[in-house]
């Protein structure tokens, strides 16, 4: 019955049908039969039998990953590094919001907001220069400065530990002018009634901020927390590899999953265990989406992803 | 009396407004150097000459100024035009391309009387939830639909995208429906209501969703890293051939010895630097005109989540 009712309407919309068709066929071919690839993680890759062909392991890929000391390491550094990002990021991104929107001097404004966002239309590998220009031992502008101080100069490429506030750095840098316009589109629609209230009422700077425009975008905040406490587990891949490269040195601090992955599969042509991997990541993101739209949907159904 | 009270408290309010602006011009300030810096550096970099470079380092201002770099990088500028033409070439195709068929599924996901809207959108927003990694899909790319070493490999995988088909279709949703309404009565089909009456009234829309995707495929590298050998270096886009003039010597090599200029003469340094400034400079010219247009970009994705 239904089938009859799909085909009738296949007929009917025939035009609204073809115009779905470039973007279907698209997601077919990019994700839904990749999809099918997963088999590879439970498979060892031969270049005769390819995806379909190679024999079942059964679960020795997770097995190699997790006995190699390489998951625990991995897992972590993502996790770690998404939370620093989204607690640094998401506070200065309310900071420059609020200051905005409270500020008087239009130019100014304008000018300083121009700037912040600047590094967001840059690519990774102008990032990449960047870092290069700044930390480079024997002539980077930093080591430069220290010098000239008649301080040591500092070898970042020897030194995991320096990577972590390089991170941190680079990642406020890149999203500061990007976070900033979404959570002053959130402060923007406060009701300016309560604002004159306030003003009536005599309520200082801090009390304006503190009583109204932080309890106003709460729920912006909670949900853009949640929504990226689902991507935890998916490390940005362009910009761990541009900003600290494949250094054996600080890997220890710096490898994420989606790092390790792309270095494995380049470098060993290491099919069976990369897709492992993968599985291992695109199956905890997806709980974890779940989980955490279940939660949007019980707060703020308005603003659940599905 | 009551102007008296209105005054006292116009003057509390009034320090307190200047200890707080005080405070954000310089939080603003800061901020902002500490995003235009890097962007100064570079520059300034550029124009320093090798020599300086490698005695007193990189700095704000050169000690000494040079444009050498610039010189040889438009003497023999062959690998350069070849990379912009590649970088344009796939902006250009991918941007019209994405933005076509992401227009077209946005029309008929916004139409209402379209029975499966709500299980085509599904099919379509599931794949930003679960994906089968990046190796299955590398795979099929190279030995499913033999892209690689093709322009299509980097056209394709950033073609589409789930979250600006749906802040199109958003848009769409706003248009008022008496006037497909009334298009439908003169008898025209859906292409026709989406070419003359959805696309016309969602330039805004289209502009934003066009402008990210253009960004996209200017600033793209990792496709041409998975995807392009060595042996196709003329396949290289911008991005991808400053990383590797950054990264491997031979790349720099490669430049210095077409441009005919002794190895040991060409200021590797700035020119670095100068390579950079030459790929992301139409970006930062353009992005003063174009701002307004990705603010309203995001501004509708975060009220739609």
């Amino acid at each position: 019955m239904r089938k009859h009712h799909f085909l009738r309407d296949l007929k009917a919309n025939r035009t609204k049908w073809l115009m779905l068709v470039p973007s279907i066929l698209f997601f077919l071919l990019m994700c839904y039969i990749p999809m099918t690839g997963i088999v590879l993680a439970f498979k060892q890759y031969n270049y005769q039998g390819g995806i379909f062909g190679s024999p079942w392991v059964g679960f020795d890929n997770f097995q190699f990953f997790f006995l190699s000391g390489k998951a625990w390491i991995v897992t972590r550094n993502t996790i770690l590094y998404n939370l620093m990002f989204l607690l640094l990021n998401n506070g200065l991104q309310i900071l420059c919001a609020i200051i905005l929107f409270e500020m008087g001097g239009k130019w100014f404004k304008r000018i300083t907001q121009t700037c912040m966002f600047l590094p967001y239309f840059i690519s990774w590998v102008v990032v990449g220069t960047f870092i290069y220009n700044l930390f480079n031992y024997e002539f980077g502008v930093v080591n430069t400065l220290l010098e000239g101080m008649g301080k040591t100069p500092i070898d970042v490429y020897s030194s995991g530990v320096s990577w972590i506030f390089i991170l941190a750095a680079v990642s406020a840098f890149k999203n500061l002018g990007y976070g900033t316009v979404m959570y002053l589109a959130a402060v923007t629609n406060i009701d300016t009634e309560q604002f004159e209230a306030a003003d009536i009422d005599g309520a200082t700077m801090w009390q304006r901020i503190r009583y109204i425009t932080l309890p106003s975008i709460r729920p912006t905040m909670i949900i853009l927390f949640l929504l990226s406490i689902g991507t935890i587990m998916k490390g940005d891949f362009q910009m761990f590899y541009q900003v600290v490269g494949d250094n054996p040195m600080v890997m220890e601090t710096t490898d994420v999953i989606d790092t390790f992955v792309v270095r494995s599969l380049m470098q060993t042509q290491e099919f069976g265990m990369t897709s492992a991997v993968g599985l291992y990541q695109s199956v905890f993101s997806f709980i974890l989406i779940m989980t955490v739209n279940t939660i949007v949907k019980k707060i703020e159904p308005d603003y659940a992803l599905f | 009396m009551h102007s008296s009270r209105k005054g006292g408290e116009k003057m509390k309010k009034g320090k307190d407004r200047l200890t707080f602006n005080a405070f954000s011009i310089m939080m603003l300030l800061l901020f902002s150097s500490f995003c235009l810096l890097p962007f100064i550096l570079i520059l300034t970099g550029s124009f320093t000459s090798q020599e300086s470079i490698l005695r007193d380092g990189y700095r704000l201002i050169p000690k000494e100024i040079s444009l050498e770099a610039y010189r040889i990088l438009f003497e023999s500028p062959k690998q350069l035009l070849q990379a912009y033409g590649v970088t344009i070439l796939i902006t250009a195709i991918g941007t019209f391309l994405g933005l076509f068929f992401t227009s077209m599924a946005a029309y008929v996901l916004a139409s209402k009387n379209f029975r499966y809207r709500n299980q085509v959108s599904f099919f379509f927003y599931f794949t930003s939830i679960f994906g089968g990694g990046l190796v299955p899909w590398y795979i099929f790319i190279i030995k499913g639909l033999h892209l690689n070493n093709t322009i299509f490999a980097m056209i394709m995988p950033i073609m589409v995208n789930v979250t600006y088909m749906l802040i199109m279709k958003s848009y769409m949703l706003s248009i008022p429906e008496s006037l497909f309404e009334s298009a439908k009565i003169d008898g025209a089909g859906d292409f026709r209501i989406y070419l003359s009456v959805a696309l016309p009234l969602s330039k805004t829309a289209l502009a934003t969703v066009g402008l990210f995707t253009a960004l996209n495929y200017w600033n793209d590298w990792y496709n041409a890293m998975l995807f392009i050998d060595e042996g196709h270096k003329s396949l290289y886009p911008l991005q991808y051939f400053l990383h590797t003039l950054l990264t491997k010597a031979d790349a720099m090599r490669n430049v210095a010895a077409m441009s005919g200029v002794p190895i040991a003469n060409v200021p590797t340094e700035p020119m670095k630097l100068a390579m950079t400034v030459v790929a992301t400079g139409p970006i930062i010219l353009l992005y003063p005109f174009l701002q307004k247009y990705f603010v309203k970009g995001v501004t509708i994705g975060a009220v739609k989540g």
